[in-house]
């Protein structure tokens, strides 16, 4: 036997990643992963909707601590990501090549781009308050405040064509500002996601902040669309059709809903999908007759 | 159905078999040899068990009716040293109208409190069919001298408790005292007399084994108890599905053999619905719909009635409820 042919391959189960953990589906379920020109790569778990409940339990409780921690903290954590990102950046190359159906040079600048956008959003942390608060003039002996607070637990649909560099895009976003998220893969090519876990658990991120579901977009996201305790959702991965169903699923409890829109995944984003998941909350704090009267204070 | 407890002789009616068991709590010497004499509990058996019919799946119309139903036999508990009569009222409030959306949801069963706040929760609760209960017997030790635990219990009554929660002499039961540990129980139980059901705690995770449990459960029904429960919720081994299904076992045999029925309440450490679902299908399987009841099975828990009731919503409208709609206790 020839030395080359002795060993055998390792196959990865590809796992969920749900409140710092990576269980199997509840149900048992999988599904085969392809290439792009139908090659069998992994079988990835089928979510139903008790993981999605699951996922969705976990990230309300992360987010009394993330929304907790400092901008700062949370910019270093997102940070680290980026730096464990480089480290493991052979395996996301493949996985998005084999993924996308690109070729090694350009699946290796999408994921640059990817971990580049991660260091972006990581230095957006502590200074989204800067642009999105404000001390407001008002007519009173007020001193008034505006900040913004995260809106709590956020379903991101994630995009189905871009399947690491959009991931990345829609969800740090989200995280940066102190939501959680519940992140439903691209139904296609999820195995990046589910690695991207893999990368998240190892980074700091505390258990819960992010969410990982693969499976079925279209089993998957009405239970989260219509879940009285999720505070957002964004459909950046939902097509016309489940988009409309998904708003309408989500207006009973108002949530914020991002619409689908066209975007260019590699071109620098603005602020939108920062802002998109932010509350303002505003102060009135009385003065007393502060410069009014002559008063001392 | 197997049981057991070896049959008494042959034709012996109710009476005599009771008669028969007068004797068995004659002394220490009678007591602790009925009592070593029961069978070993076999405990890889008895969890195996337990552990098989917790994975039995309830779904839709029996979830729904196990939900309401595990709501019935809530005694809705709170025993904090921070407990203040407007915490005692905010439950009383929520016992009588669990999900103020659904006026359809069942009552719970009872109010737990220290026996200083009976009579606050008492008139918080009048005119309703929601029952006060009271710890009483120097909750959660146990450890006082029994005439501070009959002036424990009589406040309670005299303040309106319509059941006392007392806790066994673990010491005393670990030494190996069984017959104090049977007197005490006795006393107190002459205490309630007719003026109040008597549960009997046996803080099952002090007890150390299986064999302990059982024992404690029979000298808790041979003293009178009208519920056996497992634990004050105070450590940190409460009501699991084996203890639980063992004491089902005991009050089965005790009725097998006197005739008399006790309840059993499981107390601590059950959160969840699929967790008090668990729970009711041991009690079916165990002892049957006799006790599928809140005379007979209840539930000592406060944040189990939360869960509950998102479990109800998300039957009732389709969509997964969330903390943001159930009142914070």
């Amino acid at each position: 036997m020839s030395e080359s042919a002795a060993r055998l391959s390792v196959f990865k189960t590809y796992k969920l990643f749900v409140g710092g953990k990576f269980p199997r589906s509840e149900s048992g379920r999988v599904y085969e992963v392809t290439d792009s020109k139908g090659n069998w790569l992994a079988n990835a778990p089928l979510s139903s909707r008790k993981d999605a409940r699951d996922a969705v339990v976990a990230a309300r409780k992360a987010v009394g601590g993330w929304s907790g921690a400092t901008a700062y903290n949370r910019g270093q954590i997102l940070y680290r990501v980026a730096e464990m990102l480089e480290g493991r950046k052979e395996q996301f190359v493949r996985e998005v090549a084999e993924a996308e159906g690109l070729s090694k040079a350009k699946a290796a600048a999408v994921v640059d781009a990817a971990i580049d956008r991660w260091v972006w959003y990581a230095g957006w942390t502590d200074k989204i308050g800067q642009i999105t608060g404000a001390t407001n003039p008002v007519a009173g002996p007020f001193f008034n405040v505006s900040a913004t607070e995260p809106t709590g637990v956020v379903a991101v649909l994630a995009p189905q064509e871009s399947s690491f560099l959009g991931l990345v895009s829609v969800l740090a976003p989200v995280i940066a500002t102190g939501n959680t998220a519940v992140v439903v893969a691209s139904e296609k090519a999820p195995l990046p996601a589910l690695s991207l876990g893999e990368v998240l658990a190892t980074s700091d991120v505390p258990g819960g902040v992010v969410n990982i579901l693969s499976g079925r977009t279209a089993e998957i996201t009405p239970s989260l669309a219509a879940h009285q305790d999720v505070n957002a959702i964004d459909l950046a991965g939902a097509d016309a059709a489940l988009a409309k169903e998904l708003e309408i699923a989500a207006a009973d409890n108002l949530k914020r809903v991002l619409r689908p829109q066209p975007v260019d995944w590699a071109a620098t984003p603005g602020t939108d999908r920062m802002t998109a998941f932010l509350e303002t909350r505003t102060v009135w704090h009385p003065t007393g007759s502060l410069g009014a009267g002559g008063s001392s204070y | 159905m197997p049981t057991t407890v070896p049959a008494p002789g042959n034709d012996a009616d109710a009476a005599g078999r009771l008669k028969e068991l007068a004797d068995v709590t004659a002394s220490d010497s009678t007591l602790r040899r009925f009592l070593h004499g029961l069978p070993g509990v076999d405990a890889v058996g008895l969890e195996a068990r337990a552990a098989s019919l917790g994975t039995r799946s309830i779904k839709t119309t029996s979830k729904a009716y196990a939900i309401d139903l595990a709501i019935s036999m809530i005694d809705l508990t709170t025993l904090e040293g921070a407990d203040t009569p407007g915490k005692v009222r905010a439950l009383a409030a929520k016992a009588v109208l669990p999900d103020p959306t659904d006026r359809t949801t069942p009552r719970t069963a009872a109010v737990c409190v220290y026996p200083d706040m009976v009579a606050t929760a008492k008139a918080a609760l009048a005119g309703t069919d929601v029952k006060v209960a009271s710890v009483a017997t120097a909750f959660p030790a146990g450890r006082a001298a029994l005439p501070v635990k009959l002036a424990d219990t009589r406040d309670a009554i005299a303040a309106g408790a319509d059941e006392i929660d007392m806790v066994i002499d673990r010491g005393a039961f670990l030494a190996g005292r069984y017959l104090d540990v049977f007197e005490e129980i006795a006393a107190v139980k002459a205490e309630c007399g007719d003026k109040a059901r008597l549960k009997v705690i046996f803080e099952t995770g002090e007890l150390s084994t299986y064999d302990n449990i059982r024992r404690a459960s029979w000298i808790g029904m041979l003293a009178g108890a009208d519920f056996i429960k497992t634990s004050t919720g105070k450590v940190a081994v409460n009501a699991t599905p084996a203890n639980t299904l063992l004491m089902l076992e005991a009050v089965r045999d005790f009725r097998a053999l006197t005739g008399v029925q006790v309840g059993v309440k499981p107390a601590g450490g059950i959160r969840t619905t699929k967790d008090a679902i668990k729970f009711l299908v041991l009690v079916n399987e165990t002892v049957g719909e006799e006790w599928l009841d809140n005379t007979w099975f209840r539930f000592g828990a406060s944040s189990l009635l939360n869960d509950l009731l998102m479990q109800r919503q998300k039957l009732s409208t389709g969509r997964y409820s969330g903390p943001d709609y159930v009142t914070v206790d």
